[in-house]
């Protein structure tokens, strides 16, 4: 009788997230006193059914000092990779003779592209991100070696293009062609993998607000990246992250780049639909 | 030949279970909630080292998800999990036993790792190397640091 009282204490306390004594908090983020950022948004319309009230930025989950640097780009040290980005922007690259500039202009040019990326790509009949699209265009309109999938020069372009729709929703379509990888990406996101057995939702859908030893679990949003992390001291990709997190479940991780990361990163960026994209972000 | 390995049968039945080596993962036996009654071992849990397995990260972690006072010298108690103080008051050995070896067969659905399993596993890993496991899988912790465990949360009362 006792035990079975107890039994429905634990399954209570496991259906109840949130009743966190370290939740997220109330700040607002506003970078270079100018640009506000949305880092609370509704649930989007996918998500409705889930036991959460609204989404958030990791940042909010962050301490104020970390927070802090984000507020400022001359605090911020994404920053110095968004200007390396500049530079690879400019240079000449591949049989070609063309740098980014010579078809796309200014970085400007690339407003509003990170807020809808992944997104579903005719031509090449799939789903593309968008390390694919830049490494499209180096192999195919440059003659260029692409990026490597989670280099530094890859964090570096993403970053650039990033900062040029910074305080945009993030907007990624979810429907018509890319429902697939979608459905694909979802179902990845709440299969519990590795000697562990844990998936992305046990961790960031049903403990978010939580302590896990002394780390603040987010809710796992990627509008910020890449994003800036003090733990290793440079610019990291989405799916660099993504098998971290895998790795750490004592799981054979996927690759970066592969089908299966191109799903999740769909699907999680989905889960942000309504946050400004903020990258490059400062965690920790 | 064939003589000498029954009489080592023979020998090790009679020997009992403490000689028998542990209860391998696959032939642990799980009771209607859950519980194990047997010991995995035969031999007396050492509190001290459960109490070591529960908060060294790269032995049991388990203060990364519980909160345990009598832990306190261990810094950032996790909160994932029900904090264990009383432990004791509210579970026996067995049922203590039984979470620890694999708490999904007590908590349908739980997040908290199975330690005393090795199969059935999501592209099961070589350790946090990322890479695909090689072989056959160690549990996350051994029978003796299970009994171990066992032993250092049958110490967690509340005083009456």
């Amino acid at each position: 009788m006792k035990f079975n009282a107890m039994t429905a204490v634990a399954a209570l306390m496991l259906a109840v997230p949130g009743v966190a004594s370290a939740g997220p908090d109330d700040d607002t983020l506003v970078i270079n006193g100018e640009t506000e950022m949305t880092t609370k948004a509704p649930v989007p319309a996918h998500m409705e059914d889930l036991p959460m009230d609204q989404i958030m930025s990791g940042w909010h989950f962050r301490s104020d000092e970390t927070q802090a640097l984000e507020m400022d780009d001359f605090d911020n040290p994404g920053m110095i990779f968004v200007d390396a980005g500049i530079d690879q922007w400019n240079a000449v690259e591949g049989s070609e003779g063309n740098s980014c500039a010579s078809c796309h202009e200014g970085p400007d040019s690339m407003t509003g592209v990170r807020a809808v990326y992944p997104k579903w790509d005719e031509e090449a009949g799939e789903v593309q991100t968008l390390a694919m699209q830049i490494n499209d265009c180096r192999e195919n309109n440059m003659g260029a070696e692409p990026y490597k999938y989670t280099s530094g020069q890859m964090a570096n372009m993403e970053a650039l293009i990033s900062v040029q729709s910074r305080g945009m929703p993030v907007n990624v379509a979810i429907d018509g062609p890319a429902k697939e990888t979608w459905e694909k990406g979802k179902e990845l996101y709440y299969t519990r993998t590795g000697q562990l057995e844990l998936s992305c939702a046990n961790c960031h859908e049903d403990n978010y607000g939580m302590m896990i030893r002394a780390d603040h679990l987010s809710q796992g949003q990627i509008n910020g990246f890449p994003t800036y992390r003090l733990k290793n001291a440079k610019l990291n990709t989405v799916h660099a992250r993504f098998k971290g997190c895998v790795r750490d479940t004592r799981a054979e991780t996927y690759k970066p780049g592969s089908d299966e990361f191109v799903a999740l990163e769909l699907y999680v960026a989905s889960r942000g639909n309504g946050l400004s994209v903020e990258g490059p972000s400062v965690r920790n | 030949m064939k003589l000498s390995t029954t009489l080592l049968v023979a020998a090790t039945l009679t020997a009992g279970a403490a000689q028998a080596g542990p209860v391998a993962p696959g032939d642990v036996e799980f009771g209607e909630y859950g519980e194990v009654t047997e010991s995995l071992t035969g031999t007396p849990g050492d509190p001290e080292n459960g109490a070591k397995v529960m908060k060294t990260k790269s032995i049991g972690n388990c203060i990364s998800c519980h909160k345990v006072t009598a832990l306190n010298d261990a810094p950032f108690h996790g909160e994932i999990g029900p904090p264990l103080d009383g432990a004791a008051d509210r579970w026996g050995e067995a049922e203590l036993r039984g979470i620890l070896a694999n708490a999904k067969k007590t908590f349908p659905g739980t997040m908290m790792p199975a330690y005393y399993k090795v199969e059935g596993f999501v592209r099961p890993g070589n350790a946090y190397t990322g890479k695909a496991a090689e072989g056959e899988l160690d549990p996350l912790l051994t029978a003796q640091q299970i009994e171990d465990v066992v032993a250092f949360l049958s110490t967690l009362k509340y005083e009456d």
